[in-house]
């Protein structure tokens, strides 16, 4: 029962949010959100010494997952926390927006604890199934909300269809549908067409909830049309879920094999050049976010392909590092946009003298997703680049070296527009304390895990 | 190598490297709660004197008698990737530090009334920028170099894209994406390394045996990296751009400080990690640099703007510099530090100078400010002693610097040092055509104000240095022998 503390007390959350949208609308319901997911933060970070297996070994409890499970809640609690109270979600669904919401973080925290290929499925469904519901919830637009989600829907669907028929072959090689018994027997075919096949197709799932190319597809019409805290929210917990699983079942392939490998290097290379190419020209910002989401699935791959200890860890440390870099961006947007508009580039222009610290927090998150040191971005690459390049794959650190030069111009623009262009009318943003208190603690943990980065580290490496 | 080989103690009871390079963060700290503007300006100042004097301390304290890095500090850092916090200055490097904190109270000083907007942010940019800058020539971990490296970007960019003139969209971005194309190449190398060595560690990557075709590719990737920072030829487009929009302490930043990364990088890395292929490329590397020499000369005869031409003029002076480093000799070694040092006061000088005059006619074309010989005497005394060192009139420092250089050369390569002289006679063409033009390009009765007190306080100093490097060089010389010394040896031992 201890042991699956976190997922319980999530399946709590989404019942009371159930049956309080079954009661009387309350104005208190952020406050009460907000309370909830910070008690479920403490919870987590209490079961984090959890090990054990249940369900007959279907479902592990260990550092690895009890890690991932803290960063998802942390994730959910900070998307809460950004929510607050803007104009963005029609009122009488706030209740089953946040029992959505907190029932897909529960799929994606059993997500990261299977080991089993049928819960491994039915955990991206549950957590998929809540999204495609939420998506559509936007206040005050036409029709573009809809076609995000048939569009997340439709994706979804295809790439578990294909993720399942990949699962199917492994399972016709190995007999079992547990992850255990599979990397036992597994390493025979990895050389062969059909393993390399089976353990691509497997993975196609965890690429479309990364938006890795060539499954990336959705992701900027969803970003575009989603609104900007459900964007926020599919643009960065579900990614950690998935780079989780990705983490998990490369291992499978730890054996090596270098066909698998040049496939993911494609895919990385792929997945960076494209991204970063088209994010510049992009002008809605939830769009440029959007393909860098695509580039930085790209970056992530590079610690996966090195199939090593230190690849992983690196990966782990940079998809944390993104959670909150992006976090940071999302949340300028949302507090730019009054009415949950989209915001465009030209939006920026004279941000700096409307709210010095909205442009500070985004000129820290975009200098960390270029990764500039001293941010956490550019020491999350670092990692990822050396434990790729000590693998003795130049080329994708070489190619991933010169998309960082060219994301820099589109992140840079960001910086451009908010502090060197004139605004033509100025009227200042006024911050509350809770905004300008989520601002700095960005900031902080941006710079933080840039400079201080061995604690992180040391409990990632524990965790691999 | 185990570390106490190389690395001598700090003799000092505090943490002198340390310091100086983080005092100027904690100017920025206290700036955070300030507002009044004259407050924010005097505490700036402060902080950059402050530091200047604890900088002056590591002159009188450093052991010219050794080419061991000095002061030196160790703290673990990111122990699994085996990162050090690891600081300490040798010769190549001590006087690099006192120029850059002698130039950030100059920086301030100078800004004093020609920044009106956003002080606060410019006075930032400044200080973060000397952070920055001293903790490159301090490092001795390639993780450590490599963040304040990348970390003087962004200052630097905006600087230029807040404060800069009217085409500082254009010429911020191209700074800012030239010079990290070139930086990740660094990366790219830095990890190379330390894929070989097992660690970060810059002393101990130095002087070791590495394979002929891993020193050609980690030596590329450097020079392509620092190549962009000097700026050597075929990357020199960025600074132009750079400089002309920039402002008055902006430029000086960059022509002063930021242009010494590149060749600093040369010295530090690519010759001793790679002295194969520093040898191997030396053909080239002096043919680009002859380039940039000749080049430059004749682009800045054509210039009309004053800080285009002494923009174009660093990148022929750097060639000097570079051309003295690879000619792998004592004296070549000795006159590419000097040149760099020099390069540093006489052109950050004549940004100065510039900035002056363009607070009082808003122009910066030579027409426009012709003939102010009669108008602004002690302006021209200043300007005209800048202008004769940037020519390598004897008697100044450049003179000292070029002498060495060309001696360096000649004994390698008489062809290389034929092509300098050349490049040398255009610089007295283009700075004594520029000093005839202002001082007494046209006669009319405008009523510009001559120098106040506080600009004469900031020019002061470095016209001191002008002299001082010119008439007795012995001091520095003395300074940087030993470890330029050793560095020529190893190099020699490599070749043979």
């Amino acid at each position: 029962m201890m042991l699956l503390l976190p997922e319980l007390y999530m399946l709590l959350v989404s019942v009371t949010f159930l049956f309080i949208s079954l009661g009387r609308r309350r104005k208190s319901i952020f406050m009460c959100a907000k309370l909830i997911s910070l008690l479920g933060l403490v919870v987590t970070l209490t079961s984090i010494t959890g090990r054990g297996w249940l369900f007959h070994g279907a479902y592990k409890i260990d550092l690895f997952s009890q890690v991932f499970k803290a960063l998802l809640s942390y994730g959910f609690c900070l998307v809460v926390f950004m929510l607050d109270t803007k104009d963005e979600i029609e009122e009488g669904c706030l209740p089953e927006y946040f029992m959505f919401l907190s029932f897909s973080t529960l799929g994606l925290m059993m997500l990261v604890s299977s080991v089993e290929l049928i819960s491994i499925v039915i955990s991206l469904e549950v957590s998929s199934y809540s999204l495609y519901v939420i998506i559509p919830l936007r206040k005050g637009q036409t029709k573009i909300q809809l076609e995000a989600s048939m569009k997340y829907l439709f994706f979804g669907a295809i790439s578990t269809g294909i993720m399942l028929y990949g699962m199917s072959y492994l399972y016709g090689m190995c007999h079992s549908t547990f992850l255990s018994e599979i990397l036992f027997i597994f390493p025979k075919f990895i050389d062969q067409p059909i393993g390399i096949l089976a353990l691509i197709l497997t993975l196609t799932g965890f690429f479309f909830k990364l938006s890795l190319f060539p499954f990336h597809f959705w992701a900027p019409d969803v970003y575009e049309g989603a609104s900007n805290t459900t964007t926020t929210f599919i643009a960065t917990i579900p990614k950690i879920a998935g780079a989780a699983l990705l983490i998990r079942i490369t291992m499978l392939a730890s054996a090596g094999s270098s066909q698998f490998v040049s496939i993911l290097i494609i895919l990385s290379a792929l997945s960076m050049t494209f991204g970063n190419l088209v994010a510049l020209v992009q002008k809605d910002i939830k769009r440029l976010l959007a393909y860098s989401g695509i580039a930085h699935a790209g970056y992530l791959m590079m610690g996966i392909l090195a199939l090593s200890r230190d690849g992983s860890a690196s990966a782990i440390y940079y998809i944390t590092i993104y959670l909150f870099m992006n976090l940071a961006c999302f949340y300028v947007v949302i507090l730019l946009s009054k009415k949950g508009e989209n915001i465009v580039l030209n939006d920026l222009v004279g941000l700096s003298k409307r709210a010095p610290l909205l442009a500070f927090t985004l000129a820290v998150s975009a200098f960390s997703l270029a990764g500039i040191p001293p941010t956490g971005g550019f020491t999350g690459k670092l990692f990822l680049f050396t434990s790729a390049f000590r693998e003795g794959y130049l080329t994708i650190v070489i190619i991933g070296a010169v998309n960082t030069v060219i994301s820099i111009f589109y992140y840079l623009n960001l910086v451009r527009m908010s502090y060197s262009k004139e605004a033509p009318l100025i009227e200042p943003i006024k911050l509350s304390f809770h905004e300008k208190a989520l601002c700095y603690i960005f900031i902080f943990l941006i710079l933080y895990m840039g400079i201080m980065p061995f604690g992180l580290l040391g409990i990632f490496t524990a965790a691999i | 190598m185990a570390m106490e080989q190389y690395l001598l103690m700090n003799p000092l009871k505090f943490p002198i490297l340390s310091t100086t390079i983080f005092l100027p963060l904690l100017g920025v700290i206290i700036l955070l709660v300030m507002r009044d503007e004259k407050a924010i300006k005097v505490t700036a100042l402060i902080t950059g004197i402050i530091n200047l004097l604890v900088s002056l301390l590591l002159y009188f304290n450093f052991n010219p008698d050794t080419y061991l890095f000095q002061f030196g500090e160790f703290i673990p850092w990111i122990p699994a990737y085996n990162i050090n916090y690891i600081l300490g200055i040798d010769g190549i490097t001590i006087f690099l530090v006192i120029l850059t904190a002698l130039l950030a109270p100059i920086c301030v000083l100078c800004s004093w009334t020609a920044i009106e907007h956003r002080i606060k942010e410019f006075m930032f940019c400044i200080l973060l920028m000397e952070t920055a800058l001293i903790g490159v020539f301090c490092s001795l971990d390639f993780i450590l170099f490599y963040v304040f490296w990348e970390a003087m970007l962004i200052p630097m960019y905006l600087l230029i894209a807040i404060w800069g003139g009217p085409k500082k969209d254009y010429a911020s971005i191209k700074f800012f994406i030239y010079t990290l194309f070139g930086s990740v190449f660094l990366l790219v190398a830095i990890i190379a390394v330390y894929l070989a060595t097992g660690s970060f560690n810059i002393p101990n990557a130095m002087f070791r045996e590495y394979s002929l075709t891993f020193q050609y590719w980690v030596f590329l990737a450097f020079a392509i990296a620092f190549a962009v920072k000097v700026p050597m030829f075929p990357f020199h487009t960025w600074l132009p751009a750079a400089h002309t929009e920039a402002p008055t302490a902006g430029s000086v930043f960059l022509a002063s400080v930021l242009l010494k990364m590149g060749t600093y990088g040369f010295l530090r890395f690519c010759l001793p990690i790679t002295p194969k292929a520093s040898l191997y490329f030396a053909p080239y590397m002096v043919a680009l640099s002859i380039i940039a020499i000749i080049y430059g000369g004749f682009v800045c005869l054509s210039q009309t703007d004053m800080k285009r031409l002494i923009a174009f003029s660093s990148v022929a002076h750097m060639g000097f510099a570079t051309l003295g480093i690879f000619s792998f000799t004592l004296f070549g070694f000795e006159g590419a530090l000097l040149q760099m040092l020099n390069h540093g006061v006489s052109t950050g000088a004549l940004f100065l100078c510039v900035g002056i005059v363009y607070e009082r006619t808003h122009s910066r074309e030579i027409y426009d400010n012709a003939g102010l010989g009669k108008i602004m005497p002690v302006y021209m005394g200043f300007f005209g002693l800048f202008s004769i060192s940037a020519l390598a009139f004897p008697g100044t420092n450049n003179f000292v610097g070029e002498l060495y250089v060309l001696i360096g050369t000649f004994s390698q390569n008489k062809v290389a040092g034929f092509f300098a002289v050349i490049g040398a006679v255009l610089a007295a063409a283009y700075m004594l055509r520029l000093l005839k033009q202002i001082a007494w390009g046209r006669e009319d009765k405008r009523t510009i104000k001559d120098m106040n007190i506080r600009e004469i306080i900031y020019l002061l100093p470095l016209a001191l240095f002008v002299l001082w490097i010119g008439i007795f060089p012995r001091p520095f010389v003395h300074t940087i022998e030993k470890t330029l010394i050793h560095l020529a040896t190893q190099m020699q031992g490599f070749f043979h």
